[in-house]
């Protein structure tokens, strides 16, 4: 009720500012328009030297890896909805906007609510130059969605979930709809060691490292860039 | 941010020295300049158009891209200079900015591609010098309309109906676009020809028919058939009233619904008919039923949610409003003049009809407007020169505004033109850029092909990325334990799987997952044979005709399906992230080789929809398919 009272009340305010520009004459500019959209807060990265030391990225890399980053997002910046969408543009077949979400959390470090370069180049270092352990460790953090250390069946759900959304709908064999929970039944099983129903950082890194298929691909992406 | 505050910072440090003399302590030492104080020419190469610029010029400006460090990283040290791939026309302009401090809009190019120049480079679009604002203002907001329009017009009309609507949304959907479901237009037309009807017999009713025997006076046919009238009015009103209703119901937000223009016109349409069943017979009160009657004309504008002219009429009234406003004012400021000394001019002559200055108003509209009736005319000298006065100036007035109205009504019925043209283009547009779109998916059944019966014969003609964007999609699919299909097989696969399932060798295989998905061996080569002849051209992913193709069905070891399903616990991890280097994806070239190519014996790369058919075990049937 208080809505409709304040709209009367603006609508009043309209009428009489109509009013009165209809007297003085309407040479007068519009002002309406004059609110532009304040240009989006364009950032820019630490030096390169900074960045080579930071992380374990030659300064060649660093330059390959800016060019493209500020050829997507000339404004130093990537918000969620730009990183949904280059991210959909490698996933044709179906929908990748939740695991991106997830990624998006998963590398905003500082949860700003957007990218920075450092942040994106700080990610992009663990995961491609960091050791084992570094590496699983960010994939436990991009698992805990709600950060609080364990890895429950809901989240792990929410991302196995995400995953099969990015397969679309036509696959084959027909996607099934318990198919992520089975999914995920089976991560748990070898996972959770105590059977306490969420996994630990411990034993997630524990099982991984016991499990060679794992460890091998681990280093499939080693010269990416 | 103000401009070029690098430039004035010595100015500013020399000044100091008039501090000197008023300082009750010593001044502290200056920095330390360990940077050369000697200026250097940069060399920037924009796509090979080489600009050499002083140092001193770009750091002006600090906070953009040229001005600071961020152009580090596009240093190249081979060749000494900094490399941009963009457009160096463009480039003209900003390096022009640096060098005068006046940004300028170049007039030719399209205002998107300099606004995207600007952000790279880190240039707020508000600098633009005054000499250019003006026009840079008008192209943005046109440009800005436009793609308004546009995306207004994708949505609201021909947008798909979203999945799991609840019937209250499927029916304002059907009130909104009638063109959605045969149901929407029948209920379309029935109200629009229900206007008419109501619309047509409101005027009938008025003419004088032929009186009943007995009775000398003309009687309009609103008396003589009341009963009838009375019955189509009534129909009419049922109708609109079951259709406000209805409106009413399904309108997502009642409120707005009820402000709405034409919910309010639907209320007064069809308030008359009610309020006059609830008066009385009463002599009194008749008379002001009789002015509510005027009401239903209003009916009339019923028309236009099912007329897009009248609409656009009305929009343009609308947005012209300041100007009707205008000419209004003007002209009552006008009448208000003449009509008070048209008066003071007749007031001496006897049996003027000047009676009074309201009773001058009229005089001075009808003159001003150039109708004329003759009814009240001057008789002084005086009067008549100020009615001459009064009838030229009346010209003047009215013609002024006019034109903004018409070429505002002008401009919004184009751009309404345009909407309708592009939305007609709109369908073949996106068939265009959905097919180039299955290029992609269907480049990647190809490498899938390639890599299970891949000899070493086999030609490959993809670039590094599209090998590495394959081995992507390919790790998900491991990750998931599905594979990729496309539209045809997985209809296919849902018929046969709703038909019934035969037992094979591959159920028990997929049993893990719970999954019936293998077909009996006929329906898999019936659908190979019918998918074959049918859809070969577009599973190339390219729209050129093909060459006859070998097309080989072979057997493929059961290991395959085992395998992967044995592997239905592991997870796979570093499948999500990937390379950046090629951000942006374009549509990757289709395979070039056709598969004449390959020899005869080694299997020819199969087009993707015949790949699941590998599952079963085939005689050896080669068989030709030549396409048109």
């Amino acid at each position: 009720m208080t809505g409709c009272v304040k709209r009367c009340k603006q609508g009043l305010m309209k009428f009489a500012i109509s009013l009165h520009k209809l007297v003085t004459g309407t040479l007068i500019r519009d002002t309406a328009d004059d609110d532009m959209e304040m240009t989006m807060a364009s950032h820019r990265p630490e030096g390169l030297n900074q960045l080579e030391a930071q992380t374990n990225f030659s300064k060649g890399e660093l330059q390959v890896l800016y060019r493209g980053f500020k050829n997507e997002c000339p404004s130093g910046i990537v918000n969620e909805e730009t990183f949904k969408q280059i991210y959909s543009q490698f996933f044709p077949h179906g929908d990748a906007s939740t695991y991106a979400h997830y990624l998006f959390n998963a590398f905003d470090t500082a949860h700003s609510g957007s990218i920075k370069f450092e942040e994106f180049v700080a990610a992009l270092s663990i995961l491609l130059k960091g050791s084992v352990t570094e590496k699983l460790q960010w994939t436990f953090n991009l698992y805990d969605i709600n950060r609080d250390g364990y890895i429950s069946k809901d989240e792990m759900t929410d991302i196995v979930r995400a995953i099969y959304d990015m397969m679309g709908k036509y696959t084959y064999p027909v996607l099934k709809t318990d198919a992520p929970k089975q999914h995920v039944d089976a991560f748990f099983q070898k996972m959770d060691k105590n059977r306490d129903g969420v996994v630990t950082l411990d034993e997630f890194i524990l099982s991984c490292q016991e499990d060679e298929n794992i460890m091998r691909s681990l280093e499939l992406f080693e010269n990416v860039i | 941010m103000a401009a070029g505050v690098a430039t004035w910072l010595p100015f500013a440090r020399a000044a100091a020295v008039g501090w000197l003399p008023l300082a009750k302590k010593t001044m502290p030492k200056p920095p330390v300049d360990s940077s050369s104080r000697s200026d250097e020419i940069l060399y920037v190469n924009v796509s090979g158009v080489r600009f050499q610029t002083w140092k001193n010029t770009l750091d002006r400006y600090p906070d953009t891209l040229l001005g600071s460090s961020e152009k580090e990283f596009f240093y190249n040290e081979d060749t000494q200079e900094y490399f941009f791939d963009r457009d160096p026309e463009m480039f003209r302009h900003i390096l022009n900015f640096y060098r005068t401090g006046k940004l300028h809009y170049p007039r030719h190019e399209c205002i998107q591609a300099f606004d995207e120049e600007l952000a790279f480079y880190g240039i707020v679009p508000e600098i633009i010098g005054d000499c250019c604002m003006e026009e840079y203002r008008d192209r943005k907001k046109e440009n800005q309309e436009r793609l308004a329009e546009d995306t207004e017009a994708n949505e609201l009309t021909d947008a798909p109906l979203p999945p799991h609507s609840t019937p209250r949304e499927r029916l304002w959907r059907a009130f909104e676009n009638p063109h959605t479901s045969t149901m929407a237009l029948v209920f379309y037309y029935v109200t629009g020809f229900f206007i008419a009807v109501s619309v047509i017999a409101n005027v009938v009713e008025t003419v004088p028919c032929r009186p009943p025997k007995g009775s000398v006076k003309d009687l309009p046919c609103g008396q003589k058939y009341e009963l009838a009238f009375f019955c189509m009015d009534t129909a009419c009103v049922l109708i609109f009233t079951f259709e406000y209703l209805m409106r009413l119901f399904a309108a997502p937000s009642r409120c707005k619904f009820m402000r709405s223009v034409m919910s309010v016109i639907d209320v007064v349409a069809i308030m008359p008919y009610y309020i006059g069943l609830v008066m009385p017979e009463n002599e009194d009160v008749s008379g002001a039923f009789v002015t509510l009657r005027v009401f239903r004309v209003f009916r009339i504008f019923k028309f236009s949610r099912h007329s897009q002219g009248l609409r656009i009429l009305g929009y343009t009234l609308k947005s012209c409003a300041s100007e009707l406003g205008f000419l209004l004012f003007s002209l009552t400021m006008a009448i208000i003049i003449f009509a008070t000394v048209m008066f003071y001019a007749e007031k001496g002559t006897k049996s003027s009809s000047f009676t009074s200055i309201p009773a001058s108003f009229w005089y001075t509209i009808v003159t001003m407007t150039t109708l004329g009736y003759g009814d009240m005319v001057p008789k002084t000298i005086a009067g008549k020169i100020f009615g001459s006065i009064c009838s030229l100036s009346g010209v003047l007035v009215i013609a002024l505004p006019v034109p903004v109205i018409v070429s505002n009504f002008s401009r919004i019925y184009h751009q309404n033109q345009r909407a309708d043209k592009m939305r007609a283009q709109q369908k073949v547009r996106l068939a265009r850029i959905r097919m180039a779109k299955k290029g992609t998916v269907n480049a990647f059944f190809q490498y899938k092909e390639d890599r299970v019966d891949c000899t070493a014969l086999c030609v490959k003609n993809r670039s590094a990325f599209e090998h590495q964007h394959h081995h992507l999609l390919h790790c998900l699919e491991k990750t998931t334990n599905h594979e990729f299909t496309d539209e045809m097989t997985y209809s296919e696969l849902c018929m046969t799987e709703s038909v019934g399932f035969r037992t094979s060798r591959s159920t028990s295989l997929s049993s893990q997952q719970g999954a019936t998905g293998c077909c009996p061996r006929r329906a898999r080569r019936r659908a190979a044979m019918r998918l074959a002849n049918s859809t070969v051209s577009v599973s190339r992913g390219s729209i050129q005709e093909l060459d006859t193709l070998h097309i080989k069905p072979t057997s493929i070891p059961q290991q395959t399906r085992s395998s992967l399903n044995a592997q239905a616990g592991d997870l796979k991890l570093n499948c999500g992230e990937h390379d950046f280097t090629a951000a942006i994806i374009s549509t990757p070239t289709p395979p070039a080789n056709t598969p004449d190519e390959s020899l005869p014996p080694s299997p020819a790369p199969i087009p993707g929809i015949l790949r699941n058919t590998r599952a079963t075990a085939y005689t050896h049937d080669t068989f030709k398919i030549s396409s048109l």
